[in-house]
């Protein structure tokens, strides 16, 4: 298991978010999260990549504890994110929006950098051409020089994933990837998530899109009202009469 | 010609330009302007390093100016140490008061950080005051030597002129490298989206103490060069007027351009002695124009130089 989440509560205040839940995600695979709004997706990714801190429970890594770890140091050990809102780099171009991601990949110092030592010089190049590959990864390239706020919604998503993949993750965390994108991107995405998983990267994702969630994931974990409703493979899920009356309202 | 080619090109007929300018322009009083435009060239770089990549506002950075020249003043006129190593010794000082007070003010963000700033400098403007027996107090700090190396004495102002600009140029490369490097997009990085940028494994915190560190560093080297060429400093130059200055020179000239810096600082140098003819109207012409320039020219004059160079650009290739 390369990620546990064990026994995760989170109150904000008097309204408990997430109650005891815990669940595991299989090295190499797709695990989708999904759950009505307010379920308490969005909240157990924030817990997960270190930008909340939970009440009780802990999280683990290929089994080393990682909770309370800040974003930055578990973007170092490979565990990274992309944001439902789309958090790019806007004033950066494409190009150096992905550069970016190899931060922890590269090494030069505030000397190294300020004088153009040839170490830095090189290390400057491999950075710019491992990004580039990123780009034609994702079919970006030819957009490379483009302000990052320029791009439209859908390569703004794209570029997101690019940037998260120049980190070489282990495991990459997706926010509603799918969110606002149309249909032909949706299956542009899956394609994508598919050869992201062929790399032998860990997916999860929280997602509303059934079709895409039902056809990619391996694992489907439930959440409603911040309890963990049952976790399966896409068959037992949606044959899972407590998933349908969550989602359906039937009680 | 490359983008990085030309970038050389650019960077070398600057600095080929400013070393010629003595050659033709001999007269004192339009030197000592340039030298002053050196000195603020410095500090709007030193500032625009943090402000203008990283975002983080300092109100306070005349604190670091004042602080780099009255140790150069104390340390050479009353002790007599040799102005080289004091220079050293104050910019290192500079550095050593903005790394500890950095870690806890640069947990601050927008409003809060700007008062934070505006605290400590106003602290060290107090100090610079206060303590009469080592600063002078308000009467100002007088008999400061001139810089020398062997036998040449910096007490003109041809010699002040290269000293001030060649380290000044030197300070522009620097930064420029370090603003394309993976450091430069890290700072833009926080700039533009903290929370993405930690994500992608970037010590927010941490980078901006970094950078906040250099930029004092650098602002204690133009202090002390000031010191030297002034030989007389007084606590006016390094009050709460003095940082707004700066950021202004950053902004007017360009947040996020080392070249910007220069203009801001050549503009907000030289416009009050071209203003003065209005005698008390210049402080309402000068104000107009920054607000005018802010408003049309949001990316700062750099931004205007830009769109002309691209403007010929295309009128050449055309033909």
């Amino acid at each position: 298991m390369v990620l546990k989440v064990a026994n995760i509560t989170k109150a904000f205040g008097g309204l408990t978010a997430l109650d005891d839940v815990s669940l595991g995600v299989d090295a190499g695979s797709i695990t989708g999260i999904i759950g009505p709004n307010g379920a308490g997706k969005t909240t157990l990714f924030n817990i997960i990549t270190g930008l909340y801190t939970q009440t009780s429970g802990e999280v683990y890594m290929e089994n080393k504890k990682i909770s309370f770890f800040a974003p930055e140091a578990l973007a170092a050990l490979g565990l990274v994110r992309t944001f439902q809102n789309v958090e790019l780099f806007g004033q950066m171009t494409v190009l150096e929006n992905v550069m970016v991601g190899s931060h922890t990949k590269s090494s030069s110092g505030f000397l190294s950098c300020a004088f153009k030592f040839p170490r830095q010089i090189k290390e400057e190049k491999l950075i710019r051409e491992k990004s580039m590959r990123w780009l034609e990864f994702t079919d970006l390239d030819e957009h490379a020089e483009m302000r990052a706020d320029n791009l439209p919604f859908g390569k703004s998503r794209l570029l997101e994933i690019s940037r998260a993949m120049a980190l070489e993750p282990r495991v990459i965390l997706m926010d509603e990837p799918a969110a606002g994108l149309n249909s032909r991107e949706t299956l542009q995405l899956a394609k994508l998530i598919r050869r992201i998983k062929e790399l032998g990267i860990t997916v999860v994702l929280v997602e509303h899109d059934m079709d895409l969630v039902m056809d990619i994931c391996e694992t489907i974990v439930v959440l409603n009202l911040g309890k963990k409703l049952t976790q399966g493979t896409p068959r037992e899920i949606q044959e899972n009469p407590a998933v349908i009356s969550a989602y359906l309202g039937v009680s | 010609m490359t983008k990085e080619k030309r970038q050389i090109f650019v960077f070398l007929i600057f600095a080929l330009a400013l070393l010629t300018i003595p050659f033709l322009l001999r007269e004192s009083y339009l030197l000592n302007v340039l030298v002053f435009i050196g000195i603020h060239t410095m500090l709007a770089v030193a500032l625009n390093l943090l402000l203008g990549y990283a975002g983080q506002i300092s109100l306070g950075h005349a604190a670091f100016f004042g602080i780099g020249a009255y140790m150069s003043g104390i340390l050479t006129a009353r002790f007599a140490l040799d102005p080289w190593l004091v220079i050293i010794l104050a910019a290192v000082s500079a550095a050593a008061i903005a790394f500890i007070i950095g870690f806890p003010i640069l947990k601050l963000k927008g409003h809060y950080l700007a008062m934070a700033t505006l605290g400590f400098g106003i602290i060290f403007y107090i100090i610079f005051n206060e303590t009469v027996g080592w600063t002078g107090g308000p009467s100002g700090l007088s008999g400061i030597p001139n810089l020398q190396i062997g036998g040449i004495i910096f007490d003109n102002d041809m010699c002040n002129y290269y000293l001030v600009w060649i380290i000044t140029i030197a300070v522009m490369l620097l930064s420029i490298n370090l603003s394309q490097s993976r450091i430069g997009r890290a700072l833009r990085a926080v700039h533009d989206s903290e929370v993405a940028a930690r994500v992608m494994g970037i010590n927010a915190w941490v980078l901006k103490v970094q950078i906040f560190t250099i930029s004092a560093f650098i602002s204690a080297i133009a202090g002390s060069l000031y010191a030297h060429t002034m030989t007389f400093i007084s606590p006016a130059s390094f009050g709460f007027n003095f940082s707004v200055e700066l950021v202004t020179m950053v902004v007017v000239g360009g947040l996020g351009s080392i070249y910007g810096s220069f203009l801001g600082a050549a503009i907000l140098t030289v416009l009050p002695e071209f203003l003065r003819v209005f005698e008390d109207f210049d402080i309402i012409i000068y104000g107009l124009m920054l607000i005018l320039i802010t408003m049309f020219m949001p990316g700062g004059l750099i931004s205007g130089f830009q769109l002309l160079a691209q403007k010929v650009n295309l009128k050449t290739k055309g033909k």
